[in-house]
């Protein structure tokens, strides 16, 4: 302002006025106080690395998952095709994308189911048996959790739409949940580099 | 008090009668940020009295040695039920009341980012504080016999264990405290995206009220740690449901553990508890010194600067516990370090007083009581800080006393500085400035004679937490005395309760802005219309109601 002696004009500061989108900002502070969360799961399961006083071990029963991590992360590429596609109002794109994602989702959990199968009845490993269950068991569920939740939010979109409800209007909400679904598939990056490589 | 034309348009407010049904439904129901914030401040207050009653079981039954008022089971109940409601239960829930009251009003807005958010923060709040009280009916299960949790509010791994801890007392605790927690972050989120998304036109960050800043940095704290406790409780309750291992020391697991998650928690949770005392003597220091806020910007990143280094000092409280030479020295540097943004606040606020036109009106009585107990607290803090001297002091109590004086003397005392300030805006009508003096100098003296004796007592070696104590020690007269001190206390709070509802029905009408201040909540009517504004205001600097009052000289001119 050259005078200061001359009063801002409240209808420009009024149009000129921008915030960012609250929705935005509630999604954003929800991501950072579950990476808190998992931060302490995350510390938990590296500080008790070796410290398990029985086995099974984690190098005799774990096996790497590969195909379960490259459907988690390739839905995360999925369901931003879906997002774009729905932005650019392609919604039969959409609808496919969105199918995939969830079809990959599925994978990943079904993935994770067989193998807590595979390691309580074959390898008797439960979350009583020593110190590794108890922080494999809490940290992998926590993260398969957060999966399930968002594959039920990715369900209901998907219900919604296929009642012919007009998703193009709620582009907003998909676009968080996608937000949600990328923060999913980050933690997995961090509980595959602490469970599979470096505590393996 | 200055009579001018609010340009801002004045909204209408409903005379209407309500029956009671009505009335009841309209708060159950609401999503009004002012209503959610009042039943909050309510509720912690009830919370308040319970545990309040508790603190005075305690001083009776520690008044003289060999005690039998209760006895000691019942007393490990009573300390750890005191705790947790003051903390979960009381201090939190004025956090969230107060910035959810003022926030909006303060930054011109309607209402929060999310209502229906905080309406469920609310009442998920209120389910936990009730769940951890039922342990009193149904702690050992529902066969007839209760008890609450006796494990301390900080609840020290291996006494939480099974083996240690038999029924569901310690299960109350985990559960009713978690489901609180969410209620806090819940209530956190909301306030972080109010103050970023809702602002009125022109309330930059700048202009921005001191209270918002200090509540937006309380808010990122919450954010942030309190996750940690709650993944501390999920494992807790992971070990004593499902038999996991994470502080069983017998399966290589670790009670250490808990104590880092528990104080990595706990340690912010100290400063976000004390912060709405700073963000409520950021409002009322200036109003009643007839002077803006000394400092401004010194005092915004003296904040951000305590809320950082809050976040790395929390093994401070594990000195005794044996960690390496390194990790003390670490915690001990960093714990001082908090010092001078706290000098910082102290210095400004006195500042602030210094050659302005002081009204001693309760709510500056009671922040001056905050400033005096507040910097005896904070050297208290820093000799605890020094390791070796916690060494000798771990656990004494020299560390009650200490904690008392910021949250007692610190934080109790801003949040009623605070309630005499914004009562006649929540309600309409002023607080008896003669009870509240009577309140104010009560409080004041049977606090410092409760809590100053016991200073003593730890620095001769009583510990914290003993249900009684022989004679024969040095111990007698400063228990004797401080429990003495706890009748004016009771006093004190009886005032303070009979002035609410006294003042609330028959207290003298305040009109919009008794208090001749600066900040938006005093542009609209009190009580204030579910809307707030019926036009949003337009601020062009840091204290909007003085530009209005005074078009000739308005501050934007000079910042």
């Amino acid at each position: 302002m050259a005078d200061l002696n001359v009063p801002i004009d409240a209808l420009t500061m009024e149009r000129e006025w921008k915030q960012p989108d609250r929705g935005t900002v509630g999604i954003i502070f929800l991501i950072i106080t579950e990476s808190s969360l998992f931060a302490i799961f995350v510390a938990t399961y590296l500080i008790y690395i070796g410290k398990s006083l029985t086995g099974p071990y984690p190098k005799d029963v774990l096996d790497v998952p590969i195909l379960a991590t490259i459907c988690l992360l390739s839905s995360s590429l999925t369901v931003y095709f879906a997002e774009h596609a729905l932005a650019h109002g392609r919604l039969a794109a959409f609808k496919a994308w969105w199918l995939v994602t969830i079809a990959l989702g599925l994978e990943f959990l079904t993935a994770t189911g067989l193998e807590w199968k595979k390691l309580i009845t074959e390898d008797h490993l439960t979350i009583r048996t020593n110190l590794f269950g108890s922080t494999f068991y809490s940290l992998v569920g926590l993260h398969a959790s957060h999966v399930i939740v968002g594959m039920c939010f990715l369900l209901l979109v998907l219900f919604v739409t296929l009642f012919g409800f007009p998703i193009e209007t709620q582009l907003r909400r998909v676009k968080f949940l996608s937000w949600y679904w990328h923060f999913v598939d980050a933690v997995w990056v961090i509980v595959f580099t602490v469970v599979y490589i470096i505590g393996r | 008090m200055a009579s001018i034309d609010y340009p801002l348009e004045r909204p209408k407010v409903q005379e209407r009668e309500f029956s009671f049904s009505e009335a009841l439904y309209s708060w159950v129901a609401t999503v009004d940020h002012k209503r959610l914030g009042l039943m909050y401040i309510v509720s912690a207050l009830i919370f308040f009295v319970v545990a309040g009653i508790m603190a005075t079981v305690i001083r009776a039954q520690l008044a003289f040695p060999n005690g039998h008022v209760v006895g000691p089971d019942t007393f490990n109940r009573l300390f750890t039920m005191h705790g947790t409601t003051m903390v979960f239960l009381v201090g939190m829930p004025m956090v969230a009341g107060f910035s959810n009251y003022l926030v909006p009003l303060m930054i011109g807005a309607r209402d929060m980012a999310f209502p229906r958010l905080n309406a469920f923060g609310f009442w998920i709040f209120l389910f936990g504080g009730l769940l951890l009280y039922f342990s009193y009916i149904g702690g050992s299960g529902l066969s007839g016999t209760g008890s609450a949790p006796d494990v301390g509010w900080f609840a020290y791994a291996p006494l939480t264990s099974r083996a240690f801890s038999r029924g569901s007392s310690t299960d109350y605790w985990a559960i009713g405290v978690l489901v609180a927690g969410f209620g806090s972050i819940a209530s956190a989120i909301n306030v972080i995206a109010t103050t970023a998304c809702m602002r009125c036109p022109g309330m930059t960050l700048s202009r921005m009220p001191m209270f918002v800043w200090v509540m937006l940095v309380d808010s990122w704290m919450i954010v942030l740690v309190l996750p940690p406790l709650s993944a501390g409780q999920i494992m807790l309750l992971l070990d004593r449901y499902l038999g996991a291992h994470f502080f069983d020391t017998q399966a290589g697991g670790s009670a250490i553990l808990w104590q880092h998650i528990f104080w990595i928690f706990g340690h912010p949770e100290v400063y976000i508890l004390i912060f709405p005392a700073f963000a409520i003597l950021s409002e009322v220091i200036p109003v009643f010194s007839r002077k803006p806020l000394f400092g401004r910007p010194a005092m915004v990143g003296a904040i951000v600067a305590i809320g950082f280094i809050s976040m790395g000092v929390w093994a401070h409280h594990m000195f005794a516990v044996g960690m390496t030479a390194w990790s003390n020295t670490f915690f001990a540097a960093a714990s001082m370090l908090v010092g001078i943004p706290t000098g910082i606040k102290i210095f400004n606020w006195t500042a602030t007083m210094y050659g302005g036109k002081l009204r001693l009106d309760t709510p500056l009585l009671f922040c001056l009581g905050f400033l005096l107990q507040f910097l005896v607290a904070g050297l208290t803090g820093i000799m605890l800080a020094v390791a070796p001297f916690d060494w000798q002091l771990h656990d004494s109590y020299f560390v009650v006393a200490h904690f008392h004086f910021t949250l007692i003397g610190g934080l109790i005392f801003g949040l009623f500085a605070g309630m005499y300030y914004w009562f006649p805006k929540a309600t309409g009508r002023l607080l008896s400035d003669k009870l509240g003096k009577w309140h104010f100098w009560l409080l004041c003296i049977g606090f410092n004679m409760t809590f100053i004796p016991l200073h003593f007592a730890g620095l001769l070696g009583m510990p914290r937490r003993i249900y009684t104590y022989m004679p024969g020690r040095g111990w007698e007269s400063w228990n004797l005395v401080a429990s003495i001190g706890v009748i004016f206390q009771i006093a004190g709070i009886l005032c303070f309760v009979w002035n609410v509802l006294r003042s609330a029905k028959r207290g003298e009408v305040a009109g919009d802005d008794p208090w001749d201040g600066w900040t938006l909540e005093w542009a609209t009517s009190s009580p204030p219309p579910e809307y707030n504004f019926e036009k949003l205001p337009v601020v062009r600097s840091s204290r909007p109601l003085w530009d209005l009052k005074h078009p000739q000289d308005p501050d934007w001119k000079y910042e």
